[in-house]
């Protein structure tokens, strides 16, 4: 026994080692967003024309103050980083949000109500699912326009099937168990049990696939500022960073890489925070 | 039973499909702009446009566009395009090859990574090495397509230039062709030289498409080998005096399969809905790149034509996936 005892205590630690990690990225990504007029060393939409490319601060040829080199117009990688962190967590939360609402609840009705209710959101799923979601992004934002409320509407629009597939095969399950017609016995109604029995306990899954999806929002967003679609094109965006970054790799490889890393962990954070959720909340493990 | 099952599954796949070309039909007619006015040149006269905008039938209410199209569509023809006025169907068919040769090619190297690293995973279990292949795993699960590619533009287009990173093919070389199947006729003509610079420049590309599939193939057979491996018939094959690696590859391996294959099926469709961003990133001349070029371009018949061949393709790949699992399960067959 003490040999099962142990294992789970390292399964513990690690779990919480990794909560901590993505944690702590995330934090300082936050407060690097939200006080980015107080930590940043440089106006992140000054052009000088006599700066350009300047390399990382370890490399022949750096500037004081220019941490991690500037661009092709002069303008300072880790600044437009910073900067770029703000659209970035914004879609994230608020993009992912929305999502996760719509989609959560259009699941739960489709799996605990089942009917035509059932029929006409699978329905929904499987069209939505033939759709490249990419493409179906990069075609929306081309129709409403860009901006940062396209941005978001875009990810609602494409992405609350992820919700709603795994949160109606969850509520299915749940219908399925013994408390629930326990409840309606006791007399509580069909949307009474649906939000006080079901959601309750398909609450855990939502979380989980919420962080999941904000990693997604961000990607999302970076892909659309790749293709130039994004926001307004002076604002700083990672994708849009990276786009330059990608045409000017050869001259000068900072620009991509920077922001690159960023992106990285950034969704690798998001991802991590979920699966490390997804532990804590299991039974099992706890 | 079984034929019971085909009809209805390819009824739903219809109605799946023409709710596709009807969303796709009504967003892209919402877009601002005309798109006949940029086609003319700078003099060009009101009646010019108003006769252009008849030629594309863009002057009728949406639903009675659509019913011509349709009628269209029903005898093969998709419209014209409004950039390169060529008809959308040659133009779509003409990349088409190079997607499906992404998507193929990445496709196999997911499945022979994610297969490897499950098998490994599964014969070293309880060492090191396993937790090692688990958090790569984990990693590969959780950073998308797009910024794989990216960082294998860095690693091999960059620090270390072995591979292409542009293109489909080099551009000085002749190519005799007659197909769209770069990849397969090179190899059917035995023109070697071409089939190794058609490899180099795909491979990079198709290993950004790879890595999150082959994370997920090694994750979900590693977990069910493992389900497997506890069977009583697989004790037995040891006690019989089988190898660990007879054990697994023979034995284990043909029942834990199944799973996996299911999956494997949906997770190609999102491949191939990748290829989009991942061909715009590598310069690839496939089908996404060309979406992409479609929509900035405002080629609302060529988007049109795009969407809804990628809808039939995903379609036709799940067809197939829930068709073979019903032939390969047989609890399924006379279930």
């Amino acid at each position: 026994m003490a040999d099962l005892t142990d294992g789970r205590g390292a399964v513990k630690r690690r779990i919480g080692t990794r909560l901590w990690l993505a944690g702590g990225w995330l934090t300082l990504l936050l407060l690097a967003a939200v006080f980015a007029p107080l930590v940043a060393p440089q106006d992140p939409l000054a052009q000088d024309l006599f700066l350009t490319r300047l390399p990382p601060f370890w490399e022949k040829g750096a500037e004081a103050g220019y941490w991690l080199g500037t661009d092709s117009l002069g303008r300072d990688v880790l600044s437009r980083i910073i900067y770029g962190a703000r659209l970035a967590l914004v879609v994230a939360l608020v993009a992912g949000s929305i999502t996760c609402i719509i989609g959560s609840a259009l699941g739960l009705m489709a799996g605990f109500l089942r009917g035509w209710v059932d029929l006409v959101i699978s329905r929904l799923i499987d069209i939505w699912m033939a759709f490249p979601p990419v493409l179906f992004s990069i075609l929306l934002i081309a129709v409403i326009g860009p901006g940062l409320h396209s941005i978001i509407l875009a990810i609602v629009i494409i992405d609350w099937t992820r919700f709603a597939r795994v949160i109606r095969a969850e509520a299915m399950a749940q219908g399925a168990m013994d408390y629930v017609a326990s409840a309606q016995v006791a007399g509580r109604g069909r949307i009474g049990t649906m939000l006080r029995e079901i959601l309750p306990n398909v609450l855990p899954t939502i979380v989980v696939l919420l962080t999941l999806e904000m990693g997604i929002a961000v990607i999302v967003e970076a892909i659309l500022s790749f293709v130039n679609l994004s926001i307004s094109t002076d604002d700083p965006t990672w994708g849009g960073m990276i786009a330059e970054g990608r045409a000017s790799v050869y001259q000068a490889w900072w620009v991509l890489v920077f922001p690159l890393i960023t992106l990285f962990l950034t969704v690798l954070a998001f991802s991590q925070l979920g699966e490390g959720l997804k532990d804590r909340f299991d039974p099992v493990l706890r | 039973m079984f034929w019971q099952k085909l009809i209805a599954r390819i009824g739903t796949t219809a109605v799946t499909l023409i709710g596709v070309a009807v969303i796709v039909f009504v967003v892209i007619r919402v877009v601002p702009g005309n798109p006949v006015a940029m086609m003319l040149p700078p003099g060009a006269t009101e009646a010019d446009v108003a006769r252009l905008t008849a030629l594309y039938g863009l002057d009728k209410s949406i639903p009675a566009q659509f019913l011509i199209w349709v009628q269209g569509v029903l005898h093969g023809d998709f419209g014209t395009s409004i950039t390169t006025r060529q008809p959308v169907l040659d133009l779509v068919l003409g990349r088409l090859p190079a997607t499906l040769e992404l998507s193929i090619m990445a496709l196999v190297m997911a499945v022979a990574i994610g297969g490897t690293a499950a098998l490994t995973g599964t014969r070293l279990r309880g060492t090191r090495a396993e937790g090692a292949i688990d958090v790569a795993n984990g990693m590969a699960l959780s950073v998308p397509d797009f910024l794989w590619g990216l960082a294998l533009i860095l690693l091999f287009g960059v620090l270390m230039p072995v591979f292409h990173i542009s293109g489909r093919v080099t551009p000085s070389l002749e190519l005799p062709f007659t197909t769209g199947f770069y990849l397969f006729e090179s190899l059917f003509r035995l023109r070697f030289d071409l089939w190794a610079d058609i490899v180099s420049h795909m491979l990079m590309p198709a290993l950004a498409l790879a890595i999150p599939l082959a994370a997920i193939i090694g994750q979900l057979l590693k977990q069910s080998l493992k389900e497997t491996m506890h069977l009583d018939y697989v004790t037995l094959s040891r006690t019989k005096g089988y190898g660990e690696n007879h054990v697994i590859t023979r034995e284990a391996l043909p029942n834990a399969i199944l799973p996996t294959l299911t999956l494997v099926g949906v997770q190609f469709t999102f491949l191939i809905g990748g290829t989009v961003i991942v061909e715009r990133l590598f310069s690839y001349e496939g089908l996404g790149n060309m979406a992409i070029d479609a929509v900035i371009n405002r080629d609302l018949p060529l988007i049109q034509g795009i969407v809804i061949l990628f809808a039939v393709i995903f379609t036709a790949v799940n067809l197939v996936v829930d068709l073979l699992y019903t032939v390969l399960n047989p609890r399924l067959r006379h279930g």
